[in-house]
């Protein structure tokens, strides 16, 4: 796929990005034409940004696995244990730091035995995720059925550091001028998705995902480790899903057994958007990071054109969701029998 | 041909062996924790029938949904190499459209019950005709297209009834939920017996278990056979669309009332869980449905067993996971093989000790 760039169009991978990217751009200029309100304020994109940091980065790390061919769907699950953990060990006097590393080490006993099982015993993915997201919630519930709250100075400050940006503020109804906020979750959102870029474009690793997710024997054939390629794979979903959750924890400020209820659905959703292919081999974090902002931009539009019913937010949503997996099987099916 | 009909026999049983080891487990772990767990004694429920009760018939009769779902669900993974995940929000709706018609008569006899249960089942049909078409013309994943009404279905069945839980009082209904006077088995059980020879008459009667697994297992080979791989596996999602409707109404007629939030929640996952422990590959291909019957059994068994241990309903979950990760690595490829070539050994080993002993 590489070595071809110079005369190859656009791929498939591209392709389905650019569509996605172009939707979305579309979508926000006609909810700031016929809306506007707050779409005029670019408080509503980092709204976005702040309510679903922890969900960009969990889709992130689904592409990962989405790519190699795999499915997680333990993610939301994980994030939500992680958060409940994280809570009672701040609210039991521990430390920040500590807190950071008990999420992340959450993540990866997650990923370590998820992948361990499914690419080393051969056992399919989505019944390891099943039995991992069913343990994940479970155990939350364990650990506290009911909702807690973080009670904890250096947390707090750390919770409250948001990023102003004056310039780019509105004025309130009261003349008051309101500053542009983002959270610190957003900055590891950004991180984390600028890591798994270089991570898929440049590195040999990041290639193998791809070559193992397109046709594993040929994989094999080039000399990948198949079974390593695939095993680190879930290991870096479970990490990011680690993470989500110490940044959902950051947002949130409380641990609650039905976090992230339904984050894994969303984050499929978010790839499959942005153009990651559930048969693997195609996809891009950029298309993903779009697809959590398309996905959210939907329901922000339905919830501001005044259908406040909750139910309104899921239909609309899987309307957009069946008008993309179309748009995709359409525009896929077309380049391949251009190609023949 | 003897010897091809002697793999099919070995394949076979090989593949309910993990399903039946874990109910035999899970009898004896249940005995020896509590002798008296499977006793069943006849009692008098609050309608004044007669009626068997014990632990073992609540577990039989608690499954019977998931059952159904598994038997539809076998179908769309054999065909589809994939699974349907909106089969618990297609039940809300098919139980939102049954109470919405029974409603709309003014007396609730047989017949308006006959004719909510057919449009109930047009409804599933069509969205299991949705699922199927975008599955099988347009190429998309099944998870994927599933994904479209797991996410918007439940709002769906919200707007049949304007958002309320209307709740129906009647014999029929408690009937098919519960008992039929004079019989003192539950209903769902019969019910699922009943789809169960259904499924099993259509396989004897018609070339559908074949064609399934051709599709399944080589789908370019299946169409250039003339197979048209298209319709079979519409087909397999409108079937699935029918047990849907069924386990859907079954769900709506035990509690007498419409919950669009909270009927056959998370179903899903379960049902894809019974096919899987039944032994049937979730790729696709061959399949076995009395396997999927025996893994819902096994989940209901160790749901009720984990709640006669006293664990709380939340935490059940967690539980659930470590049995069926365990249950999965003992039917892994992997593990399997191991075992199966330390089985060869131990057979050529003693082979070999007759050989000698008969020698010397």
């Amino acid at each position: 796929m590489k070595t071809k760039k110079f005369k190859e169009p656009l791929t498939n991978t591209q392709l389905l990005m650019t569509i996605t990217i172009c939707i979305f751009i579309g979508m926000y200029l006609l909810a700031m034409g016929i809306l506007g309100g707050g779409f005029l304020h670019a408080q509503q994109i980092f709204d976005m940004l702040n309510d679903n940091a922890s969900l960009i980065i969990v889709s992130l790390g689904l592409t990962i696995v989405m790519i190699g061919g795999g499915i997680d769907i333990s993610v939301g699950a994980v994030t939500s244990l992680t958060v409940m953990s994280c809570v009672l060990y701040l609210n039991r006097g521990g430390s920040v730091v500590g807190s950071i590393l008990l999420a992340i080490a959450i993540g990866l006993a997650f990923g370590i035995v998820q992948g361990l099982l499914i690419s080393y015993l051969e056992i399919q993915p989505f019944i390891v995720t099943l039995a991992g997201m069913f343990f994940a919630r479970g155990f939350t519930t364990i650990l506290s059925v009911d909702p807690q709250k973080v009670d904890h100075a250096g947390f707090e400050v750390l919770r409250k550091a948001k990023l102003e940006i004056p310039w780019l503020g509105y004025y309130a109804g009261n003349g008051n001028l309101v500053p542009a906020r983002i959270e610190l979750g957003v900055f590891v959102a950004l991180l984390c998705f600028v890591l798994v870029f270089i991570l898929l474009k440049f590195l040999k690793l990041g290639r193998a995902f791809y070559a193992i997710g397109g046709n594993q024997t040929s994989a094999l054939m080039l000399g990948i480790n198949v079974k390593f390629t695939r095993f680190i794979s879930y290991l870096i979903c479970g990490v990011l899903s680690g993470i989500s959750g110490f940044v959902f924890t950051m947002h949130t400020g409380a641990g609650n057994a039905t976090n992230a209820a339904g984050m894994e659905m969303n984050a499929i959703a978010s790839s499959i958007i942005g153009g990651t292919l559930l048969t693997g081999g195609v996809g891009n974090p950029i298309g993903t990071f779009f697809g959590a902002l398309t996905l959210t931009t939907i329901k922000k539009i339905v919830v501001s054109s005044g259908l406040n019913d909750p139910w309104w937010q899921s239909i609309t949503t899987g309307g957009m969701l069946c008008f993309f997996i179309l748009l995709q099987s359409v525009v896929l099916s077309k380049r391949s029998k251009k190609k023949k | 041909m003897k010897t091809n009909s002697k793999k099919l026999f070995a394949g076979g049983l090989g593949q309910l062996t993990i399903p039946l080891i874990a109910i035999a487990l899970l009898v004896i772990f249940n005995l020896i924790r509590d002798p008296s767990f499977f006793s069943i004694n006849l009692s008098q429920n609050n309608d004044g029938n007669i009626v068997l009760a014990g632990n073992l018939i609540s577990i039989i009769n608690g499954a019977s949904e998931l059952a159904i779902l598994a038997m539809g669900m076998t179908l769309v993974t054999a065909a589809c190499g994939g699974q349907d995940i909106s089969v618990g929000a297609a039940a809300a709706i098919a139980g939102d459209v049954f109470i919405k018609v029974i409603k709309a008569g003014s007396v609730i006899n047989a017949g308006i019950v006959i004719l909510a249960f057919l449009s109930a089942c047009l409804v599933a049909m069509i969205f299991g005709a949705f699922n199927g078409i975008l599955v099988a013309v347009f190429r998309i994943q099944p998870m994927i297209a599933t994904l479209i009404l797991y996410t918007c279905g439940r709002s769906i069945a919200y707007w049949i009834n304007g958002g309320a839980t209307p709740n129906v009082k009647s014999s029929i209904l408690s009937g098919i939920g519960s008992f039929i006077p004079g019989i003192p088995i539950p209903t769902p059980v019969l019910i699922v017996a009943l789809m169960a020879i259904i499924f099993k008459l259509l396989f004897r009667f018609t070339s559908l278990e074949l064609l399934t697994q051709s599709v399944g297992i080589n789908e370019s080979a299946a169409k250039l056979n003339g197979i048209n791989t298209t319709f079979i596996k519409i087909l397999s999602f409108v079937i699935l669309g029918v047990c849907v409707c069924v386990a859907g109404i079954i769900g709506t007629s035990r509690l007498g009332l419409i919950n669009h939030e909270t009927l056959l929640l998370d179903v899903e996952m379960d049902a894809i869980l019974a096919v899987a422990i039944g032994g049937n590959s979730l790729g696709g291909g061959k399949f076995k449905i009395s396997g999927s019957i025996i893994g819902a059994y096994v989940i209901q068994m160790l749901t009720t067993t984990l709640y006669a241990m006293k664990v709380s309903s939340t935490d059940v979950k967690a539980y659930k996971a470590i049995v069926i990760i365990l249950l999965v690595v003992i039917g892994s490829p992997v593990v399997k093989k191991k075992f199966d070539k330390l089985v060869r050994q131990r057979i050529s080993l003693k082979k070999n000790d007759s050989k000698g002993a008969a020698q010397a």
